[in-house]
């Protein structure tokens, strides 16, 4: 029942020189999208720190995007090559540490393509609202709490 | 040396010269031919008309036996077999898929490690100074044309050999028992082919024109290292002299052959009195240049 | 801080879907906010004062202003607040508009999305630092890497613009490929006399330094402060004595050994020569390799006639250094010249054309240099086996080109205009002679150009076979091409006398080493590439570094032209002012919490990061850190990432200013 009203939240990252113009895009040409992501610029996906992403799983997102330039159109060249292999390690972090992985997306949106940025979107967050809310975070938390009776016997 | 044998269907059959001509010279060199036990045919052409899985398959077996007959290098004369198994080792080390499908229908596991080796890699693996050294006939005056076709060189990502547009492979084995290779401009079009059965005319135009040009820059024979290259020019050319009166003959010779003469082999060993076009006249003006052992 | 936020209606783009006043109202609550007001229209004059007034009265130290993207007014809001006495940088822009009332229709989620959007702007200010932009001393002197029409182009422009520019050729005269052509297309101008003068102007121009024979070893340095050293090879002559008489070019004895580059190998050319009559500067050359004095110490006939003592067989390679503040690199190209497919030695590419067994098949430049006038036929229409005159021409297309298993998969643009002006030179010049083109497509997109190749058909009667050859051999001294003829489903077997092969143009060969000098990208082909493929064609990655010319793809001459006209307006902009302000958004090293471990260093795309070694007070070395070179730096904060301390940061994007939007990222939601 509950999951009827549960609109999921999503925290997307991404790159000013394509995904945010290509998002721009979508805006100019009025092609509409759900209400639920929040996009933080950064100026390239190179920028995007594997720790801003648990951040967002903390602070209550049930599902995060990450997108920026095509391969090879990298504003600043190679910053999406690295932010590519990085994310190939850390989503096999994500999942040893029992944050469901298949909550993290990552897309190639260019400036061009506005159209291409609303199926992204709403791919997500239709995709996420079937997973339901994230809880792992707070599970997490609970399992790693150490009782006080314990702490005494270290 | 030893290398694993697959003679194929021709070299058993109409191309019997081939298979004894190469033996004969292989003897001579100490090289040891050993027969996969057991081998089938190679698919040839009528397998890939017909089913992909099975053009992949028959030369799979052949492979896996030679393999679990502990053999390392196979030689496979006829160009087709050539091609085929190696076609067959490409898809099997890129295609997951077709391996799969491969592996089940024959029953059994497939890993690579067999080198594939043609006639003329064969002899390039001998190494050609032996043949030079032991080059027993005068054949400076002997003008060869080197006759590739098509399955030898291409498709070129594939096989790997040799240049597909300007192949230089075979003359320089020709040159290693002394005669001149031409450097005429038919080393690689089509002879016509498989149309041999239904369309005889087709290969007896295109083979006429490749007899053609090898007659225009003078020279004395065509050496082939396939046998439906040697079928359609040696067999067809009968017919190709009787619809056009008045042509040259050029008797057509395997690679082998050539060798063998170059060695003083017999010429009835190396099967050369098989052939249709006949050779005689050619061994005849030869034995006038033998030198002395 | 003190905070102010103001939020846009912009019209009812933004207030239609978006409620605006509550959005102002709610943000009026936040922590930091002193100040939150709507307005219609915030980039509007009344706008920008309502933003000036509340930063005067209310004291603000930064400001966030909801409405549309920052592409759109970033630059608006920062100069308004800037002139108000705010740190350009301490003002954000949340995007309303595009981000959000252009793509949602329901009111509430939308407003409350809003709240969100601004929110977290807010938060993100709280962390943001007063920037000051970088400010870089500019060389105002310009360096142009390659001689032909494209470098002389950029040259001249930025000489006429009151800079010096040193202009580096590799070969002993500049002109490049132009100076070989016969005729241009689609005006059939004689090249040479089109191109000539303006090889003059650049060579008598008071602020071109033109240093000829010669090549760039080194580049370091950046944008508006690079230093470079030029290898001046030895021409065996001094160049100050000179005077270009020729008397040692006619005397030189040895003229038949080598074969002239210029003349594409169809001539010779003695061991002491001018590349042609019309090189600039007209100053010989002795090609030491066949020249007997320095084979045999014999000879010096040149020596004995040269009246000014110019000849210097000692002459060394001289390095020079020149500092300038702009590099433009024309360097142009070269044609496949089909004996070696790229990458892989086995095949020899196109083999079955003959080309180089054949004398009678050539290439484009080769075809040029028969046709002109003081090529090796004097211009007559003579195939180079014989000297006799082909009656039958056969012109082949996409040689090399759009191949991807023997060639190259791109098309080289010029090769259907030029087949196109190579048949119509043959049939103005062979009246009764017959020419064929074989091709695929006709690409003839710029002005004129399409009227051009109906001109060769309809006019001179050229025939346009739409298939390709497959082989080519030879028969009783004719050229056997066999082709299809796609068009009429046919075989065509054409007994030609000679035939053109329009050849891939490609990259030179060496332009991957200066690629690698510059520290510019280079494409799979070893073409220069460019900045942004639509908005940036003649910058390179490399702040400073401009590109004209067939270096960065195959070109023809008006693109050339307009892109070394570009490259020098882009130099010019540099040369502008006398420093060159740089967006603060770069990153910075904490060297106290440096370990030096160089990670930063090996993912910047930029050479950005150094080693800074610090010191004790005594002069020892304490230890070595990174360091931003500013001036390279473009701020994409790889570094900052790939940081395992965090001690490099991006201004302007620090961890703080990113964990503080997703902190406050679903406060509303």
């Amino acid at each position: 029942m509950e999951n009827e009203k549960f609109e999921p939240k999503i925290v997307a990252f991404v790159c000013n020189w394509c995904t945010y113009t290509g998002a721009d895009l979508a805006g100019t040409s009025r092609l509409k999208q759900q209400t639920n992501a929040r996009l933080i610029r950064v100026p390239c996906t190179g920028r995007i720190d594997p720790v801003f992403i648990i951040k967002a799983f903390e602070k209550g997102a049930d599902g995060v995007l990450v997108s920026g330039c095509h391969p090879n159109d990298c504003h600043y060249n190679t910053g999406n090559f690295h932010a590519r292999r990085r994310w190939i390690f850390f989503r096999q972090l994500l999942d040893f540490v029992g944050i469901d992985s298949s909550r993290l997306y990552f897309s190639w949106v260019s400036a061009s393509e506005g159209k291409k940025w609303v199926d992204v979107v709403d791919g997500v967050i239709n995709s996420v609202r079937k997973k339901g809310r994230f809880n792992g975070y707070k599970r997490l938390n609970k399992e790693t709490e150490i009782p006080v009776s314990a702490v005494d016997k270290l | 040396m030893k290398f694993g044998y697959y003679p194929g269907c021709s070299l058993s059959g109409t191309a019997k010269e081939f298979d004894l001509s190469l033996k004969e010279v292989l003897k001579y060199l100490d090289t040891d031919l050993l027969e996969i036990n057991d081998w089938c045919c190679c698919g040839a052409s009528s397998a890939h008309s017909a089913s992909h899985l099975l053009s992949v398959a028959l030369p799979a077996r052949n492979l896996i036996l030679a393999k679990e007959q502990g053999m390392k290098e196979i030689v496979a004369p006829c160009a087709a077999c050539f091609n085929r198994l190696k076609v067959a080792q490409h898809e099997l080390q890129n295609d997951e898929h077709i391996r799969i499908n491969t592996e089940e229908l024959l029953d059994t596991k497939y890993s690579d490690g067999i080198n594939v080796l043609n006639l003329i890699s064969l002899f390039q693996q001998i190494g050609l100074e032996k043949i030079k050294s032991n080059a027993k006939v005068d054949f400076s005056k002997l003008n060869v044309a080197c006759y590739y076709g098509c399955l030898l060189v291409r498709p070129h990502d594939i096989l790997k050999f040799d240049d597909p547009e300007n192949p230089t492979t075979m003359e320089e084995v020709v040159k290693a028992t002394g005669a001149k290779p031409v450097d005429w401009n038919f080393k690689v079009e089509c002879c016509g082919a498989a149309h041999s059965i239904a369309h005889t005319e087709i290969v007896e135009n295109l083979s006429m024109k490749i007899l053609d040009d090898a007659i225009n820059y003078k020279a004395n024979v065509i050496v082939v290292a396939c046998p439906m290259c040697h079928s359609n020019l040696d067999m067809r050319q009968k017919n190709i002299i009787k619809h056009n009166p008045g042509r040259n003959k050029i008797p057509i010779l395997y690679l082998s052959q050539l060798i063998g003469l170059s060695l003083g082999l017999d010429h009835k060993k190396l099967g050369l009195d098989l052939h249709f076009i006949d050779t005689a006249p050619l061994i005849a003006s030869l034995s006038e240049n033998e030198v002395a052992v | 801080m003190r905070i102010g936020v103001f939020i846009c209606h912009c019209g009812e783009n933004i207030g239609r879907t978006v409620d605006c006043p509550s959005v102002a109202s709610a943000c009026a609550n936040f922590s930091g906010v002193v100040h939150a007001e709507d307005y219609k229209y915030m980039c509007s004059d009344p706008g920008q004062n309502l933003i000036k007034q509340a930063i005067k009265e209310k004291n603000l130290d930064a400001v966030v202003v909801g409405s549309c993207s920052p592409h759109m007014h970033e630059k608006t809001f920062r100069k308004a607040c800037s002139d108000a006495g705010i740190n350009p940088f301490l003002v954000e822009m949340a995007n309303l508009r595009e981000h959000c009332s252009w793509i949602h229709d329901d009111v509430p989620s939308a407003t409350r999305k809003a709240i969100d959007l601004v929110r977290m702007l807010v938060e993100k200010v709280k962390f943001n630092e007063p920037l000051i932009p970088i400010r870089v001393p500019v060389t105002k002197r310009a360096l142009v890497i390659g001689g032909g029409i494209s470098g002389i182009q950029a040259s001249l422009d930025i000489a006429n613009a009151g800079y010096e520019v040193v202009l580096v050729e590799k070969e002993p005269s500049i002109g490049g490929h132009m100076s070989q052509l016969s005729e241009t297309f689609p005006t059939l101008d004689c090249s040479q006399c089109i191109l000539t003068p303006r090889m003059v102007e650049v060579y008598q121009h008071p602020r071109i330094k033109l240093v000829s024979y010669s090549e760039v070893e080194n580049v370091e340095g950046f944008i508006g402060n690079f230093s470079v050293t030029i290898r001046k090879k030895a021409r065996s002559v001094k160049d100050e004595l000179c005077t270009g008489c020729g008397l040692c070019v006619q005397k030189c004895p040895i003229k038949k050994v080598a074969l002239s580059d210029f003349d594409e190998g169809l001539a010779t050319r003695p061991a002491m020569y001018v590349p042609f009559p019309q090189a600039v500067p007209n100053i010989p050359v002795i090609d030491r390799s066949v020249c007997t004095y320095f084979k045999t110490g014999k000879c010096q006939l040149c020596k004995k006639v040269c009246g000014r003592e110019a000849i210097d067989f000692e002459q060394q390679d001289q390095l020079i250094k020149e500092d300038v503040g702009a590099i433009i690199v024309a360097t142009g190209y070269k044609l496949y010249t089909i004996d070696k497919k790229p990458d892989e030695s086995m095949i020899k590419g196109y083999g079955e054309y003959g080309y180089g067994k054949f004398k009678d098949v050539v290439d484009g430049l080769q075809f040029e240099r028969i046709a002109s006038a003081s090529g090796p036929t004097s211009g007559e229409m003579l195939r180079p086996s014989d000297k006799t005159t082909p009656k039958k021409i056969v012109f082949i297309q996409c040689v090399g080109s759009r191949d991807e298993s023997k060639g190259f998969s791109y098309c080289s643009k010029i090769c259907c205009m030029y087949t196109a002006k190579h048949a119509m030179l043959y049939k103005h010049k062979v009246h009764d002679g017959e020419a064929y083109v074989f091709y695929m497509d006709i690409r003839a997109g710029g002005k004129n150009y399409d009227e051009f190749v109906r001109r060769a058909i309809e006019e001179d009667g050229v025939k346009y076979i739409r298939g390709r050859v497959s082989k080519i051999y030879e028969e009783n001294g004719k050229l056997i091409v066999k082709g299809e003829d796609t068009l009429a489903g046919v075989r065509v077997e054409i007994d030609a006398d000679m035939v053109v092969l329009a050849t891939a143009m490609i990259a030179q060969n060496d332009s991957v080493k200066l690629a690698q000098t510059l520290s510019v990208s280079y494409d799979k082909y070893g073409f220069f590439n460019e900045s942004h493929p639509k908005l940036k064609p003649v910058e390179t990655s490399t702040g400073g570094i401009f590109l004209a010319g067939a270096c960065n793809a195959p070109r023809d001459i008006p693109d050339s032209v307009s892109m070394a006209s570009a490259a020098a307006a882009k130099a010019l902009v540099l040369f502008g002012s006398d420093v060159l302000e740089r967006e603060p958004v770069v990153a910075k090293v904490n060297e106290a919490t440096c370990a030096g471990c160089f990670y930063c260093q090996k993912v910047c795309a930029y050479n950005a990061i150094e080693q800074k070694e610090i010191k004790d007070r005594q002069g020892n070395v304490i230890k070595v850190v990174a360091y931003v070179n500013s001036g390279l730096c473009q701020g994409c904060g790889t570094c900052n990432a790939t940081c395992p301390s965090k001690s490099v940061e991006l201004l302007g994007f620090k961890d703080d200013q990113i964990f503080a939007q997703i902190n406050s990222f679903a406060e509303v939601f």
